[in-house]
C-alpha cells in the first residue's frame, strides 16, 4: 500500500521524461540537388543526429528538375522540407514570398556571424534585398563553374610538339578564352590511343539553366553587366555591349568547332561523361564535382588537372552555390535553427569540407594549408574571389526561361545573330520587369 | 412466373423503405443517381474551367499570393495571339500533328491489312507489333535519345550503312532540320499500333458476305478495297485520327523527353510553353488565356470533325 505513491510517482516520471523526450526529437527532412556533395552531407549529418538526438531524412531530386519541383513545394506552401539548400537565384523570391524564414535574429541570438563566411558566399547565397543585412539563408555550398583537362594528354611530347608548332606556344593550362578555343580545336577529331576525341564538354542545355549558365561564363570573362547601374534595370547597352556580343560569339563557336557530335542538350551529367568516357580534352563543370573527378580510378588522380575559368577582358566565374534556408512552411523551425547553428560551427565546416563539401566558412577558407588540401582547392579561392551570378530577381525563372531560349536558339539552332539574341533578351526581360512594377 | 417473383421481392423488402421509394418519381431515382456524378463534374472539370476563363483577364500569379490582382481585359489573348514564339509554337504543333497521323493511319491500316490476312504466327506479330504502345513514354522518349545518339546510337549507324553519310556528322535530335522529323518518327513508332487495332477491328467487322458477293459480280480485289473495305473502315479509321489528334494536339511527355523543345525552340509544342508559362514562369492569368485558347482550338476542331464523323457513318 505504501509503495503505491512510489510507483505513482515513478510512472509519472518516466511518463514526463518520455514525453519530453519526443517533443525534443524531431525527425528533419532536409531538401537539396541529387549529386556529389549531398552525399557527404549525409555523412557529415550523422553527427547532428548523434548531438541533437533529432534523425534526419535527406530529400534529394536531380538537378534538371530541382528547381521545378522545390519551387513548386515552396509556391504551394508545402512542408516536404524543412531545411531547403536552394539555389542562389532563388533568394529574392524565397524571401519576397515569404518561403524563407528571415535569420537576422537568430544569427545575433546564436553567436553566428557573416563575417565569418565568405562575402561574395554571403552577398550571393545569403542577402535580400542583395548587399543589405538581410539574411535568409546561411552560406552552406560555395561553388563556381570551372574546367577541367586531361594532364595525361597534355603532357604527351608528341602532342606538345605538335600544339608548339601551330600555335608557337607550349600545350598547358589556356590562360584566356582564345586560348581555350585555340585548345580545343587542337584536340577536336584527333586520334588519341585509337580513339577520336573531341575539344571540350560545355553547357548547351535548354530546358533548365544549362546553356545560361554555361554561356555566362564566356560572357562574364568579356565583361558583361546586366544592368548599367545596380539596381536600375537599366539594361541597354549592358546586355548587348560589343564586348557581350563577341563572347556570345565565341561560345557559339567553341560549341560549332569543339563539342562532340550530337552535343545539343548538354548539362552537368553530360559533360562528366564525356569527360570521364576520354571523349574530350576539357570539361566544364561545377567545382562540386572535382573532389569525385579527381578520385576517378579511369579518368583521375595524375590524368587530370584543374583551372579555373579563363579570363578574356576580366577574371570571372559562373556562380554557382547554394544557401541553406528554414522554409517558413515547417512546423520543425526550432530543430531546423538547431541544425543551421550546428553546421555554422567552424570544427563543423572543417568536417564538410573534408568529406567533398565547398565551406564558405572564412576559418577554412584562410587556413594556411586550404589551397594545398586539394589539387582544385587554389582554383575554387581564385574562382570564388570573381563569381558573378544570374539575376535573383523574384521573377527568375522568368528571367531564366528568356535567357536560355534566346541563348539556344542562337547557339545550337542557329537562328539569328548574337545581336539579335542579346537585343531580344533585352526586350525580354524588359517584358517581365514592367510586368513586375519594376520599370 | 414474373410477376410471382415481383410480389416475393415486394414482401421482402421492408415496408419503410418500399414506401420511401415509391413515394420517389422515376426521374428523382435517377437524379440521385447521377447527381454525384454530376456534383464531381462540376467540381473537377466545370468550376476550374469557369475560374481559368476568369484568371485569364486578370494578371494573377499562383507563386506570388501577396501581390494584387489586377483585371487585365483581353490584354493576355492580345499578347498570346501577336507573339510570334507561339505561333512558331503552333506550327510545331501543327507539324507534329499532320505528320503523325498521316503517318500512323498509313502505316497503321496497312499492318492491320496485313495482319487480318490468316497466316502462321499472326498472333505472335500482333503481340509483338503493339508492344511500343504498352510501353512508358518516358521510357521510350529516353531510349529513342540513345538511338539516335550520333556516336553510338543505331540510327545514325543504320543511315551510314544505307547511305554513306558518316554516323557522327549529323544530329537527329539536335539538328534544326531533323529534330521535328524525329518526333514525328518516334511517335510514329510508338502509336502506330493504336491506330492498327481500331483498323483491325474495322476489318475484322466487314462481314465475308459483302466479299463474296463481290466476288461472284467478278468485282478485282483492287475495286474490292475500294469500294468495299476504304468505305467501311473509314468510319473506325476517323475514330482513331480523332484520338490521335486530340492525344497529339496535347503532347508533352515523350517530346519533353526527347528534345526538351530543343533545338531553340523548334519542338516547343504548344502544350510544352504552355507548361513553362503556367508552371515555370508562374504567369497564371496569362497562361489560362493560353490554355483557353488551346481548349478552345481543339474543342472546334473536334465538334466540326465529329460531325463529319457521324455524317461518314449515316452513310
Amino acid at each position: 500500500m505504501r509503495k503505491a505513491p512510489y510507483l505513482a510517482a515513478t510512472v509519472a516520471a518516466l511518463a514526463l521524461a518520455a514525453g519530453s523526450n519526443a517533443a525534443q526529437s524531431e525527425e528533419l527532412t532536409l531538401c537539396w540537388a541529387a549529386w556529389d556533395p549531398a552525399n557527404a552531407l549525409v555523412e557529415l549529418s550523422k553527427e547532428f543526429e548523434a548531438q541533437s538526438g533529432h534523425t534526419m531524412r535527406f530529400e534529394f531530386v536531380p538537378w534538371p528538375n530541382f528547381a521545378d519541383r522545390m519551387l513548386n513545394e515552396l509556391n504551394s506552401g508545402g512542408q516536404l522540407c524543412d531545411l531547403l539548400i536552394g539555389d542562389s537565384q532563388w533568394i529574392g523570391g524565397g524571401a519576397e514570398n515569404g518561403h524563407y524564414v528571415k535569420l537576422n535574429d537568430f544569427f545575433d541570438e546564436a553567436g553566428i556571424s557573416m563575417d565569418d563566411f565568405a562575402p561574395a558566399t554571403v552577398y550571393a547565397y545569403s542577402t535580400w534585398p542583395k548587399g543589405t543585412p538581410n539574411y535568409y539563408a546561411l552560406p552552406a555550398m560555395g561553388d563556381a563553374n570551372g574546367w577541367f583537362y586531361r594532364k595525361d594528354w597534355f603532357s604527351r611530347p608528341e602532342l606538345q610538339e605538335a600544339f608548339q608548332a601551330e600555335y608557337g606556344r607550349p600545350l598547358a593550362e589556356p590562360t584566356t578564352q582564345r586560348e581555350l578555343m585555340e585548345i580545343a580545336k587542337f584536340f577536336q577529331g584527333r586520334e588519341i590511343d585509337g580513339q577520336t576525341v573531341y575539344g571540350v564538354s560545355i553547357f548547351t542545355e535548354r530546358g533548365s539553366e544549362g546553356i545560361t549558365m554555361g554561356a555566362t561564363g564566356a560572357l562574364y570573362a568579356w565583361g558583361f553587366k546586366y544592368e548599367n547601374e545596380p539596381g536600375s534595370y537599366d539594361m541597354e547597352g549592358a546586355v548587348n555591349s560589343p564586348e557581350a556580343v563577341e563572347a556570345l560569339e565565341f561560345y557559339k563557336e567553341l560549341y560549332e568547332c569543339c563539342t562532340p557530335p550530337g552535343y545539343t542538350n548538354a548539362y552537368m551529367e553530360q559533360s562528366l561523361d564525356a569527360f570521364k568516357s576520354g571523349q574530350v580534352a576539357m570539361a566544364m563543370n561545377w567545382f562540386a564535382f572535382f573532389p569525385g573527378l579527381y578520385a576517378d580510378p579511369t579518368v583521375g588522380g595524375d590524368k587530370i588537372d584543374f583551372f579555373v575559368n579563363p579570363p578574356q577582358n576580366v577574371a570571372a566565374s559562373t556562380l554557382g552555390g547554394q544557401g541553406i534556408s528554414v522554409v517558413s512552411y515547417s512546423d520543425k523551425q526550432d530543430a531546423a535553427l538547431e541544425y543551421i547553428r550546428w553546421f555554422a560551427q567552424p570544427d563543423v565546416q572543417a568536417k564538410w569540407w573534408a568529406l567533398g563539401g565547398y565551406s564558405a566558412h572564412n576559418s577554412v577558407l584562410n587556413d594556411p594549408g586550404f589551397v594545398e588540401s586539394q589539387p582544385f582547392a587554389g582554383d575554387f579561392l581564385e574562382a570564388m574571389g570573381g563569381v558573378q551570378d544570374f539575376w535573383q530577381e523574384p521573377t527568375y525563372a522568368e528571367l531564366l526561361l528568356a535567357m536560355q531560349e534566346r541563348l539556344h536558339n542562337y547557339i545550337v539552332a542557329d537562328q539569328g545573330t548574337a545581336q539579335e539574341a542579346l537585343d531580344g533578351l533585352i526586350e525580354d526581360w524588359t517584358e517581365v520587369f514592367e510586368d513586375d512594377g519594376k520599370l | 412466373m414474373t410477376n410471382s417473383v415481383i410480389t416475393a421481392a415486394a414482401e421482402k423488402t421492408p415496408p419503410s423503405v418500399a414506401r420511401r421509394v415509391r413515394g420517389l418519381s422515376d426521374r428523382a431515382i435517377a437524379w440521385i443517381f447521377v447527381a454525384p456524378t454530376i456534383f464531381l463534374l462540376l467540381a473537377i472539370n466545370i468550376f476550374p474551367l469557369i475560374w481559368t476563363v476568369r484568371l485569364s483577364f486578370t494578371d494573377y500569379r499562383a507563386n506570388r499570393l501577396n501581390r494584387e490582382v489586377e483585371w487585365v481585359g483581353l490584354r493576355n489573348y492580345e499578347r498570346i495571339l501577336t507573339d510570334d514564339g507561339i505561333w512558331m509554337n503552333m506550327q510545331a504543333t501543327a507539324h507534329f500533328l499532320v505528320w503523325t497521323i498521316v503517318f500512323q493511319v498509313l502505316i497503321g491500316f496497312a499492318l492491320a491489312y496485313l495482319i487480318n490476312k490468316k497466316f502462321k504466327g499472326n498472333a505472335l506479330w500482333t503481340t509483338i507489333i503493339v508492344l511500343p504502345m504498352m510501353l512508358s513514354p518516358a521510357v521510350v522518349g529516353n531510349f529513342w535519345t540513345f538511338l539516335y545518339q550520333p556516336q553510338i546510337g543505331l540510327i545514325n549507324y543504320m543511315v551510314e550503312f544505307f547511305t554513306g553519310i558518316p554516323a557522327s556528322s549529323f544530329s537527329m535530335l539536335g539538328s534544326v532540320e531533323l529534330a521535328p522529323w524525329s518526333i514525328v518518327i518516334v511517335d510514329t513508332w510508338m502509336w502506330t499500333p493504336f491506330v492498327m487495332l481500331i483498323c483491325l477491328a474495322g476489318l475484322r467487322s466487314i462481314p465475308d458476305y459483302i466479299y463474296e458477293a463481290a466476288e461472284i459480280d467478278r468485282a478485282s480485289k483492287w475495286r474490292q478495297f475500294w469500294t468495299i473495305t476504304v468505305p467501311m473502315v473509314l468510319p473506325f479509321l476517323m475514330l482513331a485520327v480523332l484520338f490521335r489528334g486530340i492525344e497529339n494536339f496535347k503532347m508533352f511527355d515523350l517530346v519533353v523527353q526527347l528534345t526538351g523543345g530543343g533545338p531553340g525552340s523548334v519542338t516547343e509544342l504548344a502544350s510544352i510553353n504552355l507548361k513553362r508559362e503556367a508552371f515555370e514562369k508562374w504567369r497564371t492569368g496569362y497562361s489560362s488565356a493560353y490554355a483557353v485558347i488551346l481548349f478552345v482550338t481543339i474543342f472546334g476542331l473536334a465538334s466540326i470533325y465529329v460531325k463529319a464523323l457521324n455524317k461518314v457513318k449515316a452513310r
